[in-house]
């Protein structure tokens, strides 16, 4: 059985700022990053859609330490987002100063974009990955 | 299926920069669990082995076969889990389902890393193939975030302050290290105070060093029998009543429970269950506290406290020697130490040598203690959970 929606079609689309999940024929959720099977019911009748790109930070953290070859990104803020469809994603904030960033950017709205990891010597390709800036 | 009992217990010293290949400490605590419970290495079935990042540490891949071959068990069947710092329970869990199922009466489980000669970059970058390489790790992803982001979010859904959770989170490093002065084999014999806790490098917000357990080196063996074979080795055979595993996906897709983790109340209902017992059963909990907060997600979730609540417990003290539930009486992942291969292991032979009463001289016995949980976890999607019962 084929993926509907693959990680490098995934990428692919993140890479031009568009969010693309699977919307499943059965329970009518969204599963965002994809997978083979809905999220929520296991179901494979999906379709790929494009999503909104917005959301609302669910919760967040500045790291200050950074994994071998990755450290000239400190420090740098991954939030993790509740998507208006549904889903959460793991993603950067990209709109504050990682230092300034506290409790209070839970519940802010925020908009997708992307920036692209280069990747190092153990992954398989360079990889988009969300960067959201929270809407004033 | 069959009761199986763990007859024999060898541990290292946990610590940094260990001067020993794997294969060497893990066969010297081998040769420790298979000479307590009086047999020889020709008496082993088969062998089971955590270990995770052998090939970063040392350029050694399949040690299993190497180390069983080391210790005389020639050509037995040889076996290596990975499933990040759960890899040792896994091996305890698999190698007690072929005993029970009566395939095997005689198996060894072994758990061994050495984090520390990958240095703290590489161990770093290693660490965080735990999480989807491709959805999360672009973003940076790293485990102490993991505990960061389930830490502001704990704070969130509970309505809990985040000083007031600092502190509580505090507490737990301040426990943990003030067993471990009591523990031989623990790597760090250092008391420290909240203050310690609270002015240490902020790794990932709000998690600070003192949160977090160090990289370790270090082994820990047992040897399980079927209770036939128990009762004619040992006086005092310690049975798994239960033993549980569930698997979770990345971060993200566990938002419906986060910060709860799913697969662990899966997991230890799956060994309370087997075992008959309840959360109020329990004597003593050897949990997964790799970070402070993963330690209060990890007490309410094996059932011990109302969710949200397992900080106030630590600073009240119930999980202290003499309190409702005593844990991490070794000093836990965050001063015992946490080589991510042998760590579940480890925890077995904590629980083992508690329920046979041989804490006494090291001054932290649980007095009286009939039964045991170990509550392991490795990356974002192995839970492995066990009870052990001397009853």
């Amino acid at each position: 059985m084929d993926y509907r929606l693959t990680f490098q079609e995934y990428n692919k689309a993140l890479k031009k700022d568009r969010l693309l999940g699977l919307k499943c024929n059965d329970c009518g959720k969204i599963t965002c990053p994809p997978m083979m099977v809905c999220g929520e019911c296991a179901s494979t009748n999906h379709e790929v859609v494009t999503l909104c790109g917005k959301g609302k930070i669910v919760t967040f953290t500045t790291c200050n330490i950074a994994a071998e070859g990755r450290e000239n990104e400190n420090p740098y803020t991954i939030v993790m987002v509740e998507l208006d469809e549904g889903p959460w994603i793991m993603g950067n904030l990209v709109s504050m100063d990682p230092k300034k960033v506290d409790m209070k950017v839970i519940g802010k709205p925020v908009t997708v974009g992307h920036r692209v990891y280069p990747g190092d010597k153990y992954s398989s390709q360079p990889m988009a990955r969300p960067a959201f800036c929270i809407i004033e | 299926m069959r009761r199986v009992a763990i007859i024999g217990t060898g541990h290292s010293q946990f610590c940094f920069n260990s001067p020993k290949t794997s294969v060497e400490l893990l066969s010297e605590v081998a040769m420790d669990a298979i000479q307590e419970a009086s047999l020889t290495p020709k008496d082993i079935q088969a062998v089971n082995v955590g270990n995770v990042l052998g090939d970063f540490e040392e350029g050694q891949g399949m040690i299993q076969s190497f180390f069983a071959n080391d210790i005389g068990c020639f050509n037995v069947a040889a076996s290596r889990f990975e499933g990040a710092c759960a890899s040792g329970s896994m091996a305890v869990r698999d190698a007690v389902m072929w005993v029970a199922s009566g395939y095997y009466d005689i198996m060894l489980v072994g758990g061994v890393e050495k984090c520390t000669a990958m240095g703290t970059p590489l161990a770093t970058r290693t660490f965080s193939m735990f999480g989807d390489a491709h959805y999360e790790f672009p973003a940076g992803f790293l485990f102490p975030a993991v505990f960061a982001l389930l830490a502001h979010l704990y704070a969130s859904r509970y309505g809990i302050p985040l000083e007031v959770l600092k502190d509580q989170m505090a507490a737990v490093s301040v426990q943990s290290h003030e067993y471990a002065m009591k523990n031989p084999n623990a790597q760090l014999h250092k008391l420290i105070t909240k203050e310690d806790v609270l002015n240490s490098f902020t790794v990932s917000t709000p998690i600070q060093l003192h949160d977090a357990c160090p990289f370790s080196d270090g082994a820990a063996a047992v040897v399980i029998a079927s209770a036939e074979v128990a009762k004619k080795l040992t006086s005092k055979p310690v049975y798994f009543a239960g033993i549980g595993q569930a698997s979770s996906g990345k971060l993200s897709s566990q938002s419906k429970y986060l910060p709860r983790i799913y697969a662990r109340e899966l997991a230890c209902q799956q060994s309370y269950g087997m075992a008959g017992l309840t959360p109020q059963d329990m004597d003593l909990c050897e949990l997964h506290d790799c970070f402070s907060i993963a330690a209060l997600i990890a007490a309410e979730g094996l059932g011990f406290f109302e969710f949200g609540t397992s900080g106030s417990a630590w600073l009240r003290g119930e999980t202290r020697l003499g309190g409702k539930i005593p844990i991490n009486i070794s000093g836990g992942l965050k001063a015992k130490g946490h080589p991510i291969g042998a760590t579940g292991v480890s925890q077995v032979v904590e629980v083992t040598r508690q329920l046979r009463g041989d804490m006494v001289e090291q001054g932290r016995q649980v007095e009286g203690a009939k039964n045991g949980i170990i509550d392991t976890l490795g990356g974002d999607g192995v839970l492995v959970s066990m009870i052990l019962t001397n009853q």
